[in-house]
């Protein structure tokens, strides 16, 4: 299977809004063995100056592979998800994502790069609030591995 | 923590990461990534992996923890990045880890204008780097 090189340049609108709750948060951080009280309790978060938990430093992944999932998961894009590889990743917080905020992302397909018989795709996600505040930016560069690659 | 105490050079800490199968099914479920390649063997092997291998999200989040709790606020860190240069296999084993993981930081660039301090972790593997380039900018109040 190959990668369609229209992909390209295209974007995919706002999708399903991701609430962000306090056991998520909590979750995540247990699952990163994060271990800073701001993840888990509200008064240190609040002590810190913030509304609610605060949000690991790589919290905006869930909300960005969501977006990133309508891409792989786009019939027209001959990605195969078995043979993705992550190669590059970059987090830009705007502001600290806290628990209670409802984010959505906005997903676009920067780059698409033949390497061999797979590709390099290059995503961007630009996460707000359903408001339409800005949150952070994330970039992800994942690696569709050909076959034997 | 004072900017002005701060210097390029200055190590901030070292951590080291002990992971499981048991963590990467945690990592799955609270970030949605399901991929097989990070908890079936089976899979993994027919994709010509050599086994089941650490996110590399899990890799990148545990390894900030070091930078976060060095800045005394998670929202301190203002941005972070990596490129994932080799995969970490994690093995199947009983009660002890099945890859331990070596982090470090170091202050790689200051900017007195903005306020914020650069931190270059090191992120090894048996000795090799597992992350490369990966970089933390931190807000210092």
């Amino acid at each position: 299977m190959t990668i369609n090189p229209k992909l390209q340049g295209r974007s995919y609108p706002a999708g399903d809004v991701y609430s962000v709750g306090r056991e998520s948060i909590r979750e995540f951080a247990r699952a990163v063995k994060a271990v800073h009280p701001a993840h888990f309790d509200v008064a240190a978060a609040r002590a810190l100056g913030h509304g609610d938990l605060v949000a690991p430093p790589t919290y905006a992944i869930i909300v960005a592979q969501r977006a990133d999932a309508q891409l792989i998961n786009d019939p027209e894009s001959g990605i195969d998800f078995s043979r993705v590889v992550h190669a590059e990743q970059k987090f830009t917080h705007h502001r600290p994502i806290v628990a209670g905020d409802d984010l959505v992302a906005e997903l676009h397909v920067d780059t698409v790069r033949a390497m061999g018989g797979g590709a390099m795709i290059t995503t961007r996600a630009e996460i707000s609030t359903v408001a339409g505040d800005a949150v952070a930016t994330t970039v992800s560069a994942i690696l569709v591995r050909g076959e034997g690659q | 923590m004072n900017f002005a105490e701060l210097a390029t050079g200055q190590e901030i800490g070292t951590r080291t990461l002990e992971i499981s199968r048991a963590d990467l099914v945690k990592y799955a479920g609270a970030s949605g990534d399901f991929n097989p390649i990070h908890w079936n063997e089976r899979f993994a092997r027919e994709v010509e992996l050599p086994g089941v291998i650490a996110h590399g999200m899990f890799t990148m989040g545990a390894a900030v923890q070091l930078v976060t709790d060095w800045a005394g606020d998670p929202a301190a860190v203002v941005s972070y990045g990596t490129r994932f240069t080799k995969p970490v296999p994690v093995a199947d084993l009983d009660g002890a880890p099945g890859a331990v993981v070596e982090v470090s930081g170091t202050i790689g660039a200051l900017d007195a204008v903005a306020r914020t301090a650069r931190i270059d972790l090191a992120v090894t593997l048996d000795g090799q780097k597992v992350l490369i380039k990966a970089q933390a900018t931190v807000r210092v109040a």
